[in-house]
């Protein structure tokens, strides 16, 4: 091919010439590109990339506020925080998930149980959510995690505080428990405090009720960190505001002593103070500890909190309801004389009445005979009232009962109270759609029926009965209590009552075992039993199964001629009141005399087995044990396994 | 020549060169020493000491003359052929690509040296090549040949932003030594198309992530757009006058990954804002004006081609490592001439060095095409 155009190397060092300059062209062209986006980069959008410099190298940490403690009437703690040393994962920074659990599980020894809820709760966990591993450290083992720190990403060890609870499983359901926020808490508020390791909010009863009160302010720690997370230096710290402390109307002493010497008993305590309506006590037991629910709780101890059938996770004093028994007959006594019976008109006990075509019997089967009103309340009759109460009719009864308090709700700090009933006719009818019938009447006046209610209720009617003064109950301590207004009862009336409910205990009445011992202070009160089930089963005694077995009530106050507190006790299936009535002289002897009460107490324990806690610790033990132990089927199995 | 004084061998250096290039190399070393936390320990005493090994090399270089060069163009270039078919094969036989040959007191990687070479080679074809030639086939398929093959080996690596510079600096020498424009255009055409192809079906999954990051950092900031993004902070904290000489956080504090490497430029940024940047890049602008003057003021062909080629190849390094550092380009691993340290770059931008001053030394007459 031939080309027209012959190209010499004049031409070609032309374009050479040409091209090259062409290409310095280029070249200053990408530099003043270069220059620009420097400058661009640098100068106008200097402010974000610095805000990015600052956030990459300043890590700002919540430091959690102490929480409010929790004191009682006499400023003693309830609730307290206890510096320690904390091991906790934040999952999403974690590489090697499972390793990582297990050289966690070693340095810190934990148990299977332990590694259990930290995996369950890791796999829960939602990224941003710090899980806790294990609190309560001692230095050592905090200390080991520290020097192994660069080969666990994820792991956090802090210094901080935890709640402690001194009197432990006692105050379980009267205080609640803290615990790490749930994913759906966050979710809701999305305040970065909350997913702060370290930092727990109220789960239950006054400690979920006063949350806002008690959380504080947080602090906060700016430090500068490396991209690996590995601290240089502290730039600031802001100290945390600690919550208020609250003051409740509790007297912890009392409270512990009554939780105690519940033993073994599944109840409730319930002790009011009689001038303010201050509740002095709250005790159910069994219970949980709250320790160990606020480190979070492992399974098998959950497990056996939840299989054990004295529910050891309901508040008996507010959400128990029982069917009061005879502990409402001075009461309905009460609406008698109100309502303008003569106390001295009389009944005849024969050991039951004829009511309708049925034959209601009294608890005495051989009778009372001649029986007063006074008599009634302090040997229990059940024909007098029987007999009154179809004459004075229900409603007057049943009007009686909302004044002492019971089927109220009362305004208190708690997240749930249940409230029972007061049976009327127009509430059957409106409830069941049946009439009401003499019989129904015959049954609420001994307290059984329809009839419901919890131990503070019960409570707050023998405070009521007591001082003829509406008192109302309270948690939180105020000095300055305005003076609860009068029923309206007469005096006389009044003085009638506490005398017979004096010689329930004092006279020839029926809990004579719960006389105080006490030279100057007389305790008045009145038994309860409360069938479980019908009659026809037999007597709920000591001879059947014990969810059969009849509740034991007992309310009272003390001293029975100037009241300064009342109490209710209540002992599911304590077979009868003499279940409950020993406690309730025990406890009121504490008040007026500790170190005899304390002696008392310690006799008991040497028989149950030790003190709660002790208690507590062997139950647990033991119910491991059964849970770990092969059934016989496992082990022969593995035995021909390992024979294969 | 000036006065008497200084005796004319050393008189005669291109001091005006070595002045500069002692600057950034001196700038860069004290980046270095700012990088290792205030310590001269690891980089910024080996870095000073390697340039002053490679500028007496290549003041050495300098005095060889042009026909020596075209001497050994070919054996140069036969030898690093062979050098990269071992690399891989030791590669293949290792598992895992491998790109250098452990000489013991450094990492040789041949297909850093390759690139000079590359523009060596092409050069010295074009020198041979008679003008009349420039637009037939014959004087297409032996570059095509002279680029393939290391090309490539390289790719094969596989190394993108070295397999590009190398192809880079042959084809900048084959537009300069006058093939037609019509070539470049239509290849041009035709890379546009081919991007889409090459992206899906050339590039490791890896190499991929690296494009696609580059066009949105932030789809992925912890992961591959870590390295640019970071980088970015890094130079847009430093503002104006930067935070002051030791005082970067992003480097410190390990949050720039490769600050002592391919991302030096933006320790450095950090620490000496914008003035320090626009500084360097005016120091490569005086190098590279002089690389081209240098070719320009030649009077022989390969002279020519041989110190513009070179030239490019050093602004290919500067201008893709820049980008890169700056968020304008992709992740490749290219280092940033006398700042990052480095020994085989560094010896791959000094033998250019070397060889364009050996070209400054030596102009040459005007050969003519029949000579």
């Amino acid at each position: 091919m031939k080309n027209n155009r012959t190209i010499n190397s004049a031409q070609q060092t032309f374009t050479f010439t040409r091209r090259t300059m062409f290409i310095g062209g280029v070249q200053a062209a990408f530099g003043l590109v270069l220059a620009g986006r420097m400058s661009y980069i640098a100068v106008a959008e200097n402010e974000k990339y610095q805000l990015l410099s600052e956030s990459n190298r300043v890590n700002l940490t919540l430091i959690p506020p102490r929480r409010g403690w929790f004191i009682d009437r006499t400023g003693k703690p309830i609730a307290i925080n206890r510096a320690d040393f904390r091991v906790d994962i934040i999952p999403d920074r974690m590489v090697d998930k499972e390793k990582t659990v297990a050289t966690l599980a070693e340095l810190l020894r934990l148990t299977p149980d332990e590694i259990e809820r930290v995996n369950r709760e890791l796999k829960q966990a939602r990224g941003f959510q710090p899980i806790q591993v294990k609190d309560g450290l001692d230095y050592e083992s905090f200390a080991r995690i520290n020097v192994r720190l660069p080969d666990l990403p994820g792991v956090s060890p802090r210094q901080g505080f935890s709640r402690y609870y001194p009197s432990g499983a006692a105050v379980g359901h009267l205080i609640g428990y803290v615990g790490a926020v749930s994913a759906e808490e966050y979710a809701e508020k999305k305040d970065p405090l909350l997913i702060t390791p370290g930092f727990k909010i109220g789960k239950d009863a006054l400690e979920k009720y006063f949350e806002p009160r008690l959380q504080g302010k947080p602090g906060a720690k700016r430090v500068e960190v490396t991209a690996r997370g590995k601290i240089i230096r502290d730039l600031e710290t802001r100290r945390d505001v600690p919550g208020k402390p609250l003051k409740l109307t509790i007297d912890i002493d009392l409270h512990n002593y009554a939780a105690r010497r519940l033993g073994r008993e599944s109840g409730s305590v319930v002790v009011i103070d009689c001038l303010t309506g201050d509740l002095l006590t709250l005790a159910s037991m069994p219970s949980f500890d709250p320790n160990s629910f606020s480190d979070g709780i492992g399974v098998s101890e959950y497990k056996w909190l939840r299989e054990n059938d004295h529910v050891p996770l309901r508040n008996k004093t507010l959400s128990g309801l029982y069917p009061p028994g005879s502990t409402i007959k001075p009461m309905v006594a009460m609406s008698f004389l109100d309502a303008g019976l003569d106390p001295d008109e009389t009944a005849f006990c024969g050991g039951g009445l004829r009511v309708g075509d049925r034959i209601f019997h009294c608890w005495n089967r051989r009778g009372h005979g001649t029986v007063n009103m006074a008599r009634a309340i302090y040997q229990s009759c059940d024909v007098y009232f029987y007999k009154f109460a179809q004459r004075m009719g229900m409603d007057v009864i049943a009007a009686m009962a909302r004044r002492t308090g019971l089927g109220q709700k009362f305004p208190l700090e708690v997240s749930s109270q249940f409230y029972g009933t007061v049976p009327t006719p127009a509430w059957k009818l409106k409830k069941y759609g049946k009439k009401w019938t003499v019989a129904d009447t015959v049954n609420s006046t001994i307290g059984q029926g329809y009839v419901l209610s919890n131990p503070l209720q019960l409570a707050i009617m023998a405070a009521r009965l007591a001082t003829g003064k509406k008192l109302s109950p309270h948690l939180l301590f105020d000095k300055k209590r305005k003076p609860a207004p009068s029923l309206g009862f007469t005096q006389e009336h009044i003085d009638y009552v506490r005398q017979a409910m004096s010689d329930v205990v004092n006279g020839p009445g029926t809990a004579g075992r719960a006389r105080l011992p006490i030279p100057d202070v007389k305790l008045a009160g009145k038994t309860g039993t409360a069938q479980v089930v019908g009659l026809e089963k037999g007597r709920g005694g000591r001879g059947v199964p014990w969810k059969y077995r009849d509740h034991g009530l007992f309310i009272c106050f003390a001293p029975f001629d100037k009241p300064r507190y009342a109490a209710a006790v209540v002992i599911e299936h304590g077979s009868g009141s003499s279940a409950a009535y020993p406690i309730a002289r025990d406890v009121m002897t504490f008040l007026f005399d500790r170190e005899k009460a304390m002696a008392a107490l310690a006799g008991y324990e040497a028989g149950w087995g030790g003190n709660i806690e002790q208690r507590m610790a062997r139950d647990l033990a033991a119910f491991r044990a059964r849970a770990e132990a092969p059934t016989p089927a496992d082990s022969k199995a593995a035995d021909e396994a390992e024979e294969g | 020549m000036r006065h008497g004084i200084v005796p004319a061998p050393i008189a005669g250096l291109p001091w005006r060169l070595i002045l500069l290039l002692l600057s950034l190399t001196f700038f860069g070393s004290l980046v270095l020493y700012s990088a290792a936390g205030g310590s001269v320990q690891p980089w910024a005493g080996k870095h000073v000491t390697r340039f002053l090994v490679f500028l007496a090399m290549a003041i050495v270089m300098s005095r060889f003359p042009l026909s020596f060069w075209k001497t050994v163009t070919f054996p140069i270039y036969g030898i690093l052929v062979i050098l990269l078919i071992v690399v891989e094969a030791i590669g293949f036989v290792g598992g895992g690509s491998q790109r250098w040959i452990n000489l013991g007191f450094m990492n040789l990687q041949p297909s850093e040296l390759m690139k000079p070479a590359v523009v060596l080679a092409v050069a010295w074809f074009f020198d041979r090549l008679p003008p009349s030639k420039i637009t037939s086939f014959d004087a297409v398929w032996p570059v095509a040949l002279i680029l393939g093959l290391p090309w490539i080996m390289v790719a094969l690596q596989p190394d993108l932003g070295t397999s590009i510079a190398i192809l880079f600096g042959g084809v900048v020498v084959a537009f300069l030594a006058g093939w037609p424009l019509r070539y470049f255009v239509g290849a041009g055409g035709a890379l546009l198309m081919l991007i889409p192809v090459g992206y899906f079906f050339l590039l490791e999954p890896y190499q991929q992530n690296r494009v696609t990051t580059f066009l949105d950092p932030e789809s992925d900031p912890l992961g591959t757009g870590y390295h640019i993004s970071q980088s970015k902070i890094a130079i847009g904290s430093g503002g104006l006058t930067g935070k002051g000489f030791l005082d970067g956080t992003q480097s410190h504090l390990d949050y720039l990954p490769e600050g002592h490497t391919d991302f030096v430029f933006a320790t450095m940024a950090e620490e000496w804002g914008m003035i320090g940047g626009l500084g360097v890049l005016f120091g490569f602008f005086l190098l590279l004006r002089w690389g081209l003057n240098v070719s320009m003021k030649s009077r022989s062909r390969y002279g020519q081609l041989v110190a513009a080629g070179l030239t490019c190849t050093i602004f290919f390094y500067v201008v893709v490592n820049l980008m890169m550092v700056m968020g304008l380009a992709p992740v490749v691993g290219i280092p940033l001439p006398f700042l990052s340290h480095g020994g085989s770059s560094m010896l791959t931008i000094m033998i250019c060095v070397g060889i364009i001053m050996s070209v400054e030394r030596h102009p040459g007459t005007r050969i003519g095409a029949f000579g």
